[in-house]
């Protein structure tokens, strides 16, 4: 695909295809599913940390009205998943293993389900699971991050291969910090946050017949969510339909197969009918992972010339007892800058809490506040401007891999970003900058997440009224991806969005990996490419065979659609009517399936994406209220195939950033091992109050060493960054910097 | 949820005899019905006043006559309250967010329970909710908790910023019950904890609020609401301040101050009014009058910040009130 692929035609950024079923209601979610006959389970949780079951009394609750069965694991069918040496079917990320619901009476974290009330109605579901009494042999619980870091461990993974990301690692010389010219060390803790996406989870299970399945579930991997069960109910896996048209966010919690979609599956087994299960609130806290809380300590060294010596950054993350989950919270500090020394060590603190699971931005957010603080410090501490300060470390190749990068344009995000935020209206001095009584700072952070591409299949149909409709099993969790389908396929045929349709959500289609890890437009999109173009193919074939205009030697490339006419380029007389050449092949449509896969093009570059971000903040000095007055994200991610969702999707991430930063925290009562802020009341994420007006730059270069379309992916550095940028910017307008997230108003008084 | 009956009363005098045996009024839900669905309270009958004619709000012999039905949105926007009693319209406009004051009423909201997390979850002990269980957040997680008027029975805050405001503007509650009216100073209708905390207010289970009177006053030029809190809407206060003054000239004639966020019920500051009372409005002023304010206060393990930020925001808003800033 030549480099101006995208410029045939003048962008007109369309709308969200599907913004209408959405805003209207008519878009269905996974709980909005009535099914005949169909029974309503609720979960009773834990009410201890650590411990065992000693008895659940369940006959009141079974006498309840409507209750058709309590199941537990005292009465639970066999899973044949569970069996053997106990493994549990979905891969884990690492070490351990997922937690098998109604397994045995173990209880490794507090609010873990341990039994399922199935009723006719949510209500009476409800009211049998509030009369379940359960007794437990309690054992000492330790969740408490701070007073248990000492235990950390290294990662299984990295002790069985040197190589994952989580292993220790040296560059250069390890002591190079001790005798650089200026030296800073601190360290950074972000709270455990939770994804708190608006849609809750849920699922309806349905057997069709004993050995077929079908789930409404709200995942991100229709294809993995499919194996998942597969296996776990040892059925074959083209018997398992996982239907998720719609996922009302997820941000990460989707990744994973959870306790409660087995529990709703091994009920609908047991009673016979399908069972819907919808988590609570204050479930979503404890069942379906957050971001871990994560501790971290940077020193990093310096010349003069502000030339970094060193930096060496260590991180311990929480993760449960049974199951290792492990990020990526240390790669941006190995290849951002260019640092002859660099050592970094993770660890892993597991507690009796609940599996972490990826969280928009993942490790590379939690690392980046580190690292992006650290080097704010460290031009505080030379005396430098922060951007002049990370130009004197900017890095040509990956200095991690050896390899020079596909693309990367950070010096535009850097140049466009300080023009749009008012850099210049910065002082070095922090605290010199008021508004009234209000302070005022600004301050900026950068970040990074690898251009993932996975295979993907898109199946393309073009019939003779020139209504192309395609199908891939990818989900959408919000971003917008039919509607960036749709402009890929617009832009490859020529064929105008309104009469495209792209299908998506379900097992039954073409294969695709999980809406996760910034991945989507750059695997997917290249499929519907293929697809696209091999229609094409199909269409230059019929056209040559036919006498008129010369299609004989034409290349995919060469023809568009127009007005349901296919349009030879360049020769405005060479066109046929659509209609005519389906009607003289006396066919209806065609139709063609084609996978796209990685290239080789990632053994020989480092292929990433990169954001900017610029906040400039107000802090009252007596009160200690933050106002983040402006945002501006600049991201290099390739080719912007959907500006407008595009768009949306970095002022969802700043608006995480501005969660991370200066709201969000879940705390636990260490007592009782149990959250205390499980609501919306109490777990802040930002209000419409707290989000400025959020400014928007793409470099929107492609980067076609990484796929056909050159996107790197947007998901991700949307967020990576924001965090640091606004910690930065309170310590601009103020002087003081918190370093333990997230910052609010009691840390700033006494200003 | 657990079954529950629902009866709706046509008059106030039939909803004061339905209150017998555990039942409880509903008006806006917007507190009632999260605790009902998380056992938190478990009414076994709920009587449903919204058909009261109760909403009106009216201007009679010197003082506002409110509905108790009248709804935190209606209160904040309406014409006579934002002339006579701004106050009241900004502190109604901190609280809660646009949705909840659309359905929250005046009297609602002084019923509305703390939003203390011990009592929320039944899984953890809580005095105010199962009397004798033990007061979670004494020492446990209390960065949200009270200062003033603690015991060691209950730490809790009253959420309210309507009721701060309403305590500074000398409001009266008046209530209906078998023997007929009752009228309450603000004050005294919010109780502190002491060995009862379970018992948040001096209303009596078979009394209904019908209507807060606000007499005239002579605030309506320099008054401020002052809440700082952890987002910039729909979250409830570290700290709020209610200040209101009577200014000649740049003296304080008469001064009123409340604060929110810091006790079990709004918290009146009348040695500071005095303190303020025949002194120039300055900073000065101010912040000795917020030095007394916060004699008596007493911290516990994550709000001694608390004991910091009081003082600040009540001198915030004494300069907002006085038109300083």
């Amino acid at each position: 695909m030549n480099e101006a692929f995208f410029d045939k035609k003048e962008y007109k950024p369309l709308d969200r295809v599907d913004g209408r079923l959405k805003v209207t209601g008519a878009a269905k979610y996974s709980a909005e599913y009535a099914l005949p006959n169909m029974a309503y389970g609720v979960l009773v949780g834990s009410r201890i940390a650590k411990g065992t079951i000693k008895s659940i009394d369940s006959k009141a609750a079974e006498r309840a009205p409507g209750v058709l069965a309590v199941i537990s694991h005292l009465n639970v069918i066999k899973i044949p998943g569970y069996a053997a040496r106990g493994v549990h079917p979905s891969e884990p990320p690492t070490g351990g293993q997922p937690l098998r619901v109604f397994y045995d009476n173990k209880v490794y974290s507090n609010d873990q389900p341990i039994a399922i009330v199935v009723a006719t109605s949510l209500e009476k579901a409800q009211y049998g699971a509030s009369l379940v009494k359960v007794q437990y042999d309690q054992q000492e619980h330790q969740t408490d991050f701070e007073a248990n870091a000492k235990n950390a461990v290294i990662a299984a993974a990295a002790k069985k291969n040197p190589k994952s990301p989580t292993a220790d690692y040296d560059r250069g010389q390890t002591d190079a910090f001790e005798t650089a010219p200026f030296r800073i060390e601190a360290e950074y803790v972000l709270p455990t946050e939770m994804h708190n996406p608006m849609e809750l989870q849920a699922i309806t299970a349905h057997w069709e017949a004993d050995d077929r399945l079908t789930i409404y579930d709200k995942v991100q991997g229709t294809k993995t969510t499919q194996k998942t069960f597969a296996k776990e109910w040892d059925v074959p896996e083209q018997n398992v339909k996982v239907i998720a048209t719609f996922v009302g966010g997820a941000f990460g919690n989707g990744l994973h197969s959870w306790p409660h979609e087995s529990a709703a599956i091994i009920a609908a087994k047991q009673v016979k009918r399908p069972v819907k299960v919808v988590l609570t609130r204050e479930q979503m806290f404890t069942m379906v992972g957050y971001r871990p809380r994560t501790w971290q300590k940077i020193q990093m060294g310096a010349a003069k010339d502000g030339k970094l010596v060193a930096i060496n950054h260590h991180s311990i993350g929480q993760t449960s007892t049974y199951e290792e989950f492990t990020e990526t919270t240390l790669m941006q500090t190995r290849m951002m800058y260019a640092s002859p020394n660099v050592s970094t060590r993770y660890r892993l603190l597991p507690l009796n809490v609940a599996t972490p699971i990826w969280m928009r931005g993942p490790g590379e957010a939690t690392g980046a506040f580190a690292l992006e603080s650290a080097m704010d410090e460290m031009a505080h501490a030379i005396g430098m401007d922060p951007i002049e300060f990370r130009l004197a470390n900017y890095t040509e190749t990956d200095p991690d891999k050896n390899m020079p990068w596909s693309t990367k344009y950070m010096r535009e995000c850097y140049e466009e970003g300080k023009k749009r935020i008012g850099w210049e209206n910065r002082k070095l001095k922090p605290g010199s900058v008021r508004d009234g009584e209000w302070l005022v700072g600004y301050g900026m952070g950068t970040g990074t997440f690898g251009a993932n591409r996975g295979p993907a299949t898109v199946k393309a149909e073009l019939d003779l009224e020139g209504n192309l409709v395609m199908h891939c099993a990818i989900t959408d969790i919000g971003p917008g991806t039919a509607t960036a389908m749709v402009q890929v396929a617009s832009n490859t045929t020529g064929i105008a969005p309104e009469k495209i349709t792209f299908h998506l959500g379900s097992s039954e289609f073409p294969n695709a990996g999980l809406q996760g890890g910034s991945s989507t437009v750059n695997s997917v999109g290249p499929a519907v490419q293929a697809a696209c173009n091999a229609l094409k193919e199909q269409l230059i074939t019929m056209a040559a065979a036919k006498s008129g205009p010369d299609f004989g030697a034409a290349k995919p490339d060469d023809i568009m659609f127009e007005k349901g006419e296919i349009q030879l380029s360049g020769k405005s007389s060479a066109k046929l009517k659509l209609s005519d050449l389906f009607k003289q092949n006396n066919i209806q449509k065609i139709e063609a399936t084609q996978e796209s896969k990685p290239s080789e093009n990632g053994k020989k570059y480092s292929m990433n994406a990169f954001s900017m971000h610029f906040a400039m903040v107000h802090v009252h000095p007596f009160t200690g209220q933050v106002r983040v007055k402006k945002i501006v994200c600049c991201a290099d991610a390739g080719t912007i195939v959907s500006p407008k969702t595009a768009e949306s999707q970095m002022i969802g991430g700043a608006t995480g950033g501005i969660g991370m930063a200066l709201t969000e925290d879940a705390v636990m009562d260490h007592r009782f091992g149990r959250y205390v802020t499980k609501d919306f009341g109490d777990y802040h994420v930002p209000v419409h109050a707290d989000v400025p007006d959020i400014d928007v730059y793409f470099v929107n270069k492609p980067d076609l060493l990484a796929d056909p379309v050159g996107s790197k992916g947007l998901g991700e550095i949307a967020i990576i960054g924001v965090a640091p940028a606004i910690a930065n910017a309170v310590f601009n307008a103020t002087g003081k910097r918190v370093r333990h997230l997230p910052i609010t108003p009691d840390k700033l008084l006494g200003l | 949820m657990i079954q529950f009956q629902y009866e709706r009363a046509s008059t106030a005098k039939a909803a004061v005899s339905a209150l017998a045996n555990n039942a409880k009024i509903i008006a806006g839900g917007t507190n009632l019905v999260d605790l009902m669905k998380r056992n938190v309270m478990a009414p076994a009958k709920l009587i449903d006043i919204n058909s009261l004619p109760l909403r009106s709000i009216e201007q009679q012999n010197g003082k506002m006559i409110i509905g108790a039905l009248a709804l935190n949105s209606q209160v904040a926007d309406d014409k006579l309250v934002l002339e006579k009693h701004p106050l009241l319209s900004k502190a109604l406009n901190a609280g809660a967010s646009a949705q909840i004051r659309n359905m929250a009423t005046v009297g609602g909201n002084m019923m509305q329970r703390t939003r203390c997390s011990y009592f929320y979850d039944t899984a953890l002990p809580c005095n105010k909710r199962e009397p004798g269980s033990g007061c979670g957040a004494l020492e446990g997680v209390n960065r949200m908790h009270a200062i003033f008027g603690t015991s060691d029975k209950c730490i809790a805050v009253h959420p309210s910023d309507m009721c701060v405001a309403l305590v500074a503007l000398d409001a009266i509650v008046v209530v209906s019950g078998p023997k007929g009216e009752r009228r309450i100073p603000f004050d005294d209708f919010h109780r502190l904890p002491g060995s009862q905390p379970e018992k948040d207010n001096t209303l009596q289970k078979d009394e209904l609020i019908i209507s807060v009177e606000i007499p005239d006053n002579t605030f309506s030029k320099n008054c401020h609401y002052f809440k700082v809190r952890d987002r910039t809407s729909y979250a409830f206060a570290l700290v709020s301040v209610a200040a209101a003054l009577d200014l000649d000239g740049k003296n304080i004639k008469e001064a009123r101050l409340a604060m929110g966020g810091v006790a079990h019920k709004p918290w009146r500051l009348k040695e500071a009014e005095k303190a303020l009372a025949g002194k120039p409005a300055t900073e000065e002023t101010f912040r000795q009058a917020a030095e007394i304010a916060m004699q008596g206060a007493k911290a516990f393990k994550h709000n001694a910040f608390k004991l910091k930020l009081g003082p600040n925001v009540i001198v915030e808003a004494l300069k907002n009130a006085a038109g300083l800033v």
